[in-house]
C-alpha cells in the first residue's frame, strides 16, 4: 500500500500524465530516503536530532501497523458512506462491540481465531439488522440517518458500559503470535563492533499483513466481481443503478454486512494489540472520519492512503512532539480539504 | 426531514408570524416573572443553564435550519470564547490572564469565537451536505484533544479556574437573579436577531441556497460567502453563550468542550426542533431537567441510555422535535408541519 | 385556539421550572452528600468509592448522634465542570450541609473553588489527590483526610535508589496534574538520594498505542517509573511485554491498584515484583485493616481487596461521621462547630493514625509495596514497609518545599 500503487488502478487515477510523473518522482525520492533511514547505520548527528534510530524506526513501523488497523476500521466506513451516503457515526460502537464479543468468545473457548471469526460474523449480522430495520426506513434522508446513528452510538456506548463495566479487557493472543521478531535492521553498533538489531512484536506485523490481505481482497471484490461492480456503480450513480433493475437493497445489505463485519474484525484484532475499554468507540470513529475525509469517500485505495498518513502522523507526533501530535493529524485534514475537498482519491461531484 | 427542516416556504412562516404576538408576550411575562417563584438553584442551574445551552442550540439551528449545515462544533466555538475570557481577563491558574476589563475582553472573546466559527465554516463549506457533520465532528474532537495537551494557551487538562463574572452598576452579575436576567436578555436578543435575520434578504438568500445552491450560484450569488457569513453570525451567538458559560461555571477546561458536550448541543437542538428558533430553548429545558434529576429518578448510571432513546424516538417519530410533536398532537396545526418526506 | 397552544407551552415550562425544592430534612435524619463518578469511564472507580463510604456508614449502623444518616448521591463524569454541577445540585437543591467527594484530581481543585462560595457547607474530600487542593490557596471549609499524590510516593524514591540500586530511571506518565504530582513525589526523594532521571515521557491521556513511546525510552536506564492509570496502564504494560521490554518497573499508586491488577491478560508477568507506594497495602497484617477488608467485602459487588478509592472514601466518610458525632449531628450553626471538630480530629483508620495539618490535609502512614501473586492466584500489593506519618511536604520544611514550586512537566528535574 503505497503511493506507487496508484497508477495500477485505472479507474482511480486522476490528473494528467505529467503531474502523475512528477508525483511519482517525489514518491521515489521519498521512498529512497526512507529506505536509507531504515537500513543505514546512522551517524551521530542524526541520532542526536531524532532521539535514536530505534525510536525513529519503531515510530515508522508502529505508524504503518497502526495504519493497518485504521484501514480495517475505515474501509467499512468508507464503503457504507460512499454507497449509501450514510455517515454511520455508530461505526466506532461497532468496533467496540466486536472487541467485547471477541473477548468473550476467546476467553470462554480459548480459541483466538474463533473470537476473530465471531467478531466479524456477529457484527456483520448487527450491520444487516441496522440497515434493514433502521436505515432502510429513513432511506434518502441523509441527515436523519446520521442523527439516528448518533443516537444508536450513545445508547450502545452506555449499554456496553452497563454490561462490561468500565474495566479494561485484553484479548489473549495465541502463543504462536506472541513475542518479538528480530528484524534485519541495525539500530546501533556497540563499542565491541557487534550490531544491535531491532526487535519488533510479531503480532503487530501480523495485523499489518491481515490489513494488506483484506485490502487487496476488498479491492479484488470491488473490481473483479459482479457485486463489486454493482457497488462501484452505486457509488458513482445510485439512481442509475436502481433504474437498471439491480436489487439495491440486497447490495446495501451486503455492503453493510461487510462494513460492520470489518469493524468487528478490527475490534478483535485491535483489542488484542491494544486493549478494550470504553471510549475506544469515539477514538476509532474519529480515526475513520479523518481517514475518509483525507482519503476520499467510497475509495478503498483512498482509505489505505488516508490510514497510512494518519497512522504515521500519530506515531511520529507521539514520539517527537507529543503536545502537538493531534495538530499534525488535523493539519493533514485541513490541507487536504483546502487542496482537494473531495479527498485524495475521492471523485469530484 | 432532510435538510429542508426550517420554514419551507413563506406561507408557514407567515402563519408563525401572525401567532407571534400573543405567544411571545405570554412567554416573556412568564420568563420575566420566573425568578419570583423559582429557587436560586432553579434560577441558575436550570434556568440560566438552559438559556445558555439554548443559545448554543440556537446557533446550530441557524446553521442547520436556514443553511442546511449541521455542525457539531458549536460547543467548540463557545469554548473558544470561554477560553478567551479566561485568557484576556483574570483567572487564578497563574497562566496568562491579561486582566483586561470585561467590556474589552467580552467583545474580543466573541470576535474570536465568530472568526473561529467562520474559519470552521470556510473549511467545511468546501464540501457539501453530510460532509459538514463529519468535518465539524473531527474539528471538535481535535480541538478537545489539543486543548487537553497544550499548556501554553489552554493550560492543559486542568484548564482555567477562578474566572469571575463582572460586577458593574452596583450589581454582581453572577448572583442568581442578575445572572438569570443577563442570560435571558442575551438569549432574547439572539432569538430576536435570528427571527429577524431569517426574514431579511440575507436570511432568504441563505434559505434559497440551502434549497438549491446550484440555481443560486447560476443567478450570480456568492454561495460560499453567504454560507461563511452564516457561520460568522452563528459564531457570535455561540460566542456569547460561551462567555455566559464561563461566567456560570467560573472555569473552563477541555471537558467543557468534549465530544459529549458537542453531541449534547446537537441533541438539544434536535429534541427541541430545528424548525423554529424557539426549538433549541425548549430542547435545552427538557435535556437539562433530565440531566439534573435523572440521578434521583433512574440513577445516573443509565442516564445516557435514557437520553439516547429519547433522542432516537424524537428523530424517528417527529423530525421536528418537540415543536413537531405539538403540531401532531394539535390536529388544527397539522397542516403546517406536514411536509413532503417527513 | 392559537393562543391556547402557547399558553399550554408556557404553563408546562413554568410548572416544570419551579418544582419546589425538597431541601427540608426531617429533624431525626442528617443528610450527607456523596459525590463520585457514577457515569462515564470512571464509573467502576466511583462505585468502589461508594462501597468504601457505605462501609463507614455501615460501621455506625447508619446513624450518627442518634440521627439517621441519609446519603444523597451526586454524579460526575470525572470532568471538573460536571463535578461542580453535581456539587451545586447537592448543596443548593438537595440542601446537604456536609458533602463527601469528589474522586479525581482536577475535580478536587474545582470543588475546592466552589467550596469558597459556600462557607456554610463543609466539604470533605473523596479520593482526589492533587497537591494544590489543600497546599496552595486552600479553602477554609475543605478537608482532606486522604493523602495527596505526592505523599503516596513517600519512601519509594529512596527505596528504588538504596535497596533496589537503581541509579538512572526513566519516567512514563499521563499528561495531567495527578501524574505530575506522583512523579514529583517520586523524584523529590530519588533525586535527593543521588539518582538521575534522563528522560520523562508525558503521554496524552487516552493514548492507547505506547509502543513508540517505549521505543524512545533510553536503553541504558536501570528501571522505568510508570504512573499511568486504568486502561492506559494496561496498554503500556502489555505492549512493554510484547515488545520484549526487560528493564524493571516502578509503579505509581494507581498503576498497581486493584483495578489494574485484576485485569485479564499477560501483563501479570511484567507486573510481578514491581515496587510501588500508596495509602494502602493488600497484605497488610494489621487487625484493623483485616477487619476493614471484611467489612468492605459485605458491600455488593466488592473487589477481592478494596481499591484505594474505596479506602479514600472510607477514611473521609469515617472522619465526617466521627466529626458529626462529636457535635451531636448539629450543623445548624453553618457547620462551624463541625469544622472545628474536624480540624482537631485525630483517629485510627485501618491504615494507621490520621490527623490534619494547618491546611486541613491529612498526615498519615504510607505503605511501600511490591506486587506479588497471592495464594488464590490474584495479584496483590505485598507490604514491604510502612513509612509513618507522612505530611504534605514529605518531611521537607515547608518554606523549602514551597520553593520547589508547583508541580508541572518540567519540575522537578535531575537529568
Amino acid at each position: 500500500m503505497s503511493l506507487l500503487d496508484q497508477p495500477s488502478s485505472p479507474s482511480l487515477s486522476g490528473g494528467g500524465m505529467t503531474r502523475r510523473q512528477a508525483w511519482g518522482l517525489v514518491g521515489l525520492f521519498a521512498a529512497a530516503v526512507i529506505v536509507w533511514l531504515v537500513f543505514a547505520v546512522w551517524p551521530d548527528w542524526l541520532n542526536a536530532i531524532l532521539i535514536s534510530k530505534k525510536a525513529f524506526v519503531s515510530a515508522i513501523l508502529n505508524g504503518i501497523t497502526l495504519a493497518g488497523l485504521y484501514f480495517l476500521v475505515a474501509s467499512g466506513f468508507t464503503l457504507i458512506f460512499g454507497l449509501m451516503r450514510n455517515v454511520n457515526l455508530a461505526h466506532g460502537s461497532l468496533y467496540l462491540l466486536g472487541a467485547y464479543i471477541g473477548y468473550e468468545v476467546t476467553s470462554r473457548t480459548g480459541y483466538w481465531l474463533l473470537g476473530v471469526a465471531a467478531g466479524f460474523a456477529v457484527l456483520a449480522i448487527v450491520g444487516v439488522v441496522m440497515q434493514v430495520f433502521v436505515f432502510r426506513r429513513l432511506e434518502g434522508d441523509d441527515l436523519r440517518q446520521t442523527l439516528v446513528s448518533i443516537g444508536i452510538s450513545i445508547v450502545a456506548a452506555d449499554l456496553m458500559l452497563a454490561v462490561w463495566a468500565g474495566g479494561t479487557y485484553q484479548i489473549a493472543t495465541p502463543e504462536w503470535l506472541d513475542g518479538a521478531l528480530t528484524l534485519p535492521i541495525i539500530t546501533a553498533v556497540r563499542s565491541n563492533g557487534a550490531s544491535v538489531f531491532l526487535t519488533y512484536p510479531l503480532y503487530r506485523l501480523v495485523v499489518l499483513a491481515a490489513a494488506i490481505v483484506i485490502g487487496v481482497g476488498l479491492w479484488l471484490m470491488l473490481h473483479r466481481t459482479r457485486v463489486g461492480m454493482m457497488i462501484r456503480a452505486g457509488v458513482d450513480d445510485r439512481a442509475m443503478l436502481q433504474a437498471s433493475g439491480v436489487n439495491v437493497h440486497a447490495v446495501f445489505a451486503i455492503v453493510f454486512a461487510v462494513g460492520a463485519g470489518l469493524a468487528g474484525f478490527a475490534g478483535v484484532v485491535g483489542g488484542s494489540a491494544l486493549s478494550v475499554a470504553p471510549g475506544e468507540d469515539v477514538r476509532y470513529l474519529l480515526a475513520s472520519l479523518v481517514v475518509v475525509i483525507v482519503g476520499g469517500m467510497g475509495s478503498i485505495t483512498g482509505a489505505a492512503i488516508g490510514a497510512l498518513l494518519i497512522g504515521l502522523a500519530e506515531q511520529i507526533g507521539l514520539v517527537y512532539f507529543p503536545t502537538y501530535g493531534i495538530v499534525l493529524t488535523f493539519v493533514i485534514m485541513v490541507v487536504t480539504l483546502a487542496v482537494r475537498p473531495q479527498g485524495i482519491m475521492g471523485k469530484a461531484r | 426531514m432532510s435538510l429542508a427542516i426550517a420554514t419551507d416556504g413563506t406561507t408557514p412562516r407567515q402563519n408563525w408570524l401572525e401567532r407571534l404576538g400573543a405567544g411571545h408576550i405570554i412567554l416573556a411575562v412568564v420568563l420575566v416573572l420566573y425568578p419570583l417563584v423559582a429557587s436560586d438553584f432553579f434560577l441558575t442551574q436550570i434556568g440560566g443553564y438552559s438559556l445558555i445551552f439554548g443559545m448554543m442550540g440556537l446557533s446550530l439551528m441557524l446553521l442547520a435550519g436556514y443553511g442546511g449545515m449541521v455542525s457539531l462544533a458549536q460547543i467548540t466555538v463557545a469554548g473558544i470564547a470561554a477560553y478567551a475570557i479566561a485568557i484576556l481577563g483574570n483567572n487564578n491558574s497563574n497562566i496568562l490572564g491579561f486582566g483586561w476589563p470585561w467590556w474589552l475582553a467580552v467583545p474580543f472573546a466573541v470576535l474570536a469565537a465568530a472568526l473561529a466559527s467562520a474559519l470552521i465554516g470556510w473549511i467545511s463549506v468546501r464540501t457539501e451536505g453530510i460532509y459538514t457533520i463529519m468535518i465539524t465532528l473531527a474539528i471538535a474532537t481535535a480541538t478537545y484533544y489539543f486543548a487537553q495537551q497544550n499548556y501554553a494557551i489552554f493550560n492543559g487538562h486542568s484548564g482555567y479556574a477562578g474566572i469571575r463574572a463582572p460586577a458593574f452598576w452596583g450589581i454582581s452579575w453572577r448572583d442568581p437573579k442578575p445572572f438569570y436576567y443577563l442570560c435571558l436578555g442575551l438569549a432574547v436578543l439572539s432569538y430576536a436577531a435570528v427571527l429577524y435575520g431569517s426574514r431579511s434578504t440575507f436570511g432568504m438568500t441563505l434559505q434559497a441556497i440551502r434549497d438549491n445552491p446550484r440555481r443560486m450560484r447560476a443567478l450570480g450569488y456568492h454561495v460560499t460567502a453567504h454560507k461563511v457569513f452564516a457561520w460568522l453570525l452563528a459564531g457570535v451567538i455561540a460566542g456569547l453563550a460561551g462567555v455566559l458559560l464561563v461566567w456560570f461555571n467560573g472555569r473552563v477546561s477541555p471537558g467543557t468542550i468534549g465530544v459529549d458536550a458537542a453531541i449534547d448541543v446537537l441533541i438539544i437542538a434536535v429534541i427541541g426542533g430545528l424548525r423554529h428558533p424557539i426549538g433549541p430553548f425548549l430542547g435545552a429545558v427538557v435535556v437539562i431537567l433530565m440531566q439534573t434529576f435523572a440521578i434521583d429518578i433512574v440513577g445516573a448510571e443509565r442516564f445516557n441510555t435514557l437520553i439516547g432513546l429519547v433522542f432516537l424516538v424524537i428523530v424517528f417519530v417527529s423530525p421536528d422535535g418537540i415543536l413537531g410533536l405539538w403540531g401532531r398532537i394539535k390536529p388544527h396545526l397539522a397542516q403546517e408541519s406536514l411536509r413532503p418526506g417527513s | 385556539m392559537r393562543m391556547h397552544r402557547r399558553t399550554l407551552l408556557a404553563l408546562a415550562a413554568f410548572t416544570g421550572l419551579t418544582a419546589p425544592s425538597m431541601a427540608l430534612a426531617a429533624d431525626d435524619t442528617i443528610k450527607i452528600g456523596l459525590l463520585a463518578t457514577f457515569e462515564g469511564p470512571f464509573t467502576v472507580l466511583g462505585e468502589d468509592g461508594e462501597r468504601g463510604a457505605m462501609t463507614a456508614v455501615a460501621e455506625m449502623n447508619g446513624t450518627v448522634a442518634g440521627k439517621k444518616i441519609e446519603i444523597v448521591k451526586g454524579s460526575s463524569d470525572a470532568s471538573p465542570d460536571s463535578a461542580v454541577r453535581a456539587a451545586r445540585k447537592l448543596v443548593e437543591q438537595d440542601g446537604v450541609k456536609v458533602l463527601v467527594g469528589p474522586l479525581s484530581g482536577d475535580e478536587g481543585l474545582a470543588v475546592k473553588d466552589y467550596a469558597k462560595t459556600q462557607p456554610n457547607v463543609t466539604f470533605i474530600n473523596g479520593t482526589s489527590a492533587a497537591q494544590d487542593t489543600t497546599l496552595r490557596d486552600p479553602a477554609e471549609n475543605f478537608f482532606r483526610f486522604s493523602t495527596d499524590g505526592a505523599q503516596w510516593m513517600a519512601g519509594l524514591g529512596t527505596y528504588a535508589f538504596k535497596d533496589k540500586g537503581y541509579k538512572k530511571v526513566a519516567t512514563v506518565a499521563e499528561d495531567y496534574s495527578f501524574p505530575y504530582t506522583q512523579v514529583f513525589g517520586f523524584m523529590a526523594e530519588f533525586c535527593k538520594a543521588g539518582g538521575h532521571v534522563p528522560s520523562k515521557s508525558w503521554v496524552p491521556i487516552g493514548n492507547k498505542d505506547f509502543s513508540s513511546v517505549i521505543a524512545a525510552i533510553p536503553e541504558d536506564v536501570d528501571a522505568i517509573y510508570v504512573a499511568l492509570g486504568g486502561a492506559d496502564a494496561v496498554n503500556f504494560l502489555t505492549q512493554y511485554q510484547q515488545g520484549g521490554g526487560s528493564a524493571p518497573l516502578i509503579g505509581g499508586s494507581i498503576t498497581v491498584d486493584q483495578t489494574v491488577l485484576t485485569s485479564k491478560g499477560k501483563l501479570r508477568d511484567v507486573l510481578k515484583g514491581t515496587p510501588s507506594a500508596g495509602p494502602t497495602a493488600d497484605t497488610n497484617d494489621a487487625p484493623a485493616w483485616k477487619a476493614f477488608v471484611e467489612a468492605y467485602k459485605k458491600q455488593p459487588g466488592a473487589f477481592p481487596s478494596p481499591s484505594l478509592f474505596a479506602h479514600g472514601y472510607y477514611v473521609d466518610m469515617k472522619a465526617t461521621l466521627l466529626g458529626l458525632d462529636q457535635v451531636g449531628g448539629d450543623v445548624s450553626d453553618g457547620g462551624k462547630k463541625l469544622r472545628d471538630a474536624l480540624s482537631k480530629l485525630s483517629f485510627d483508620t485501618p491504615t494507621g493514625k490520621v490527623s490534619l495539618d494547618k491546611n486541613r490535609n491529612a498526615i498519615a502512614d504510607i505503605f511501600l509495596t511490591e506486587v506479588t501473586e497471592g495464594a488464590d492466584g490474584n495479584l496483590m500489593n505485598k507490604l514491604v514497609k510502612v513509612v509513618p506519618q507522612v505530611n504534605q511536604t514529605l518531611g521537607i520544611p515547608e518554606d523549602e518545599f514551597m520553593k520547589l514550586g508547583a508541580v508541572n512537566r518540567d519540575n522537578p528535574s535531575c537529568p
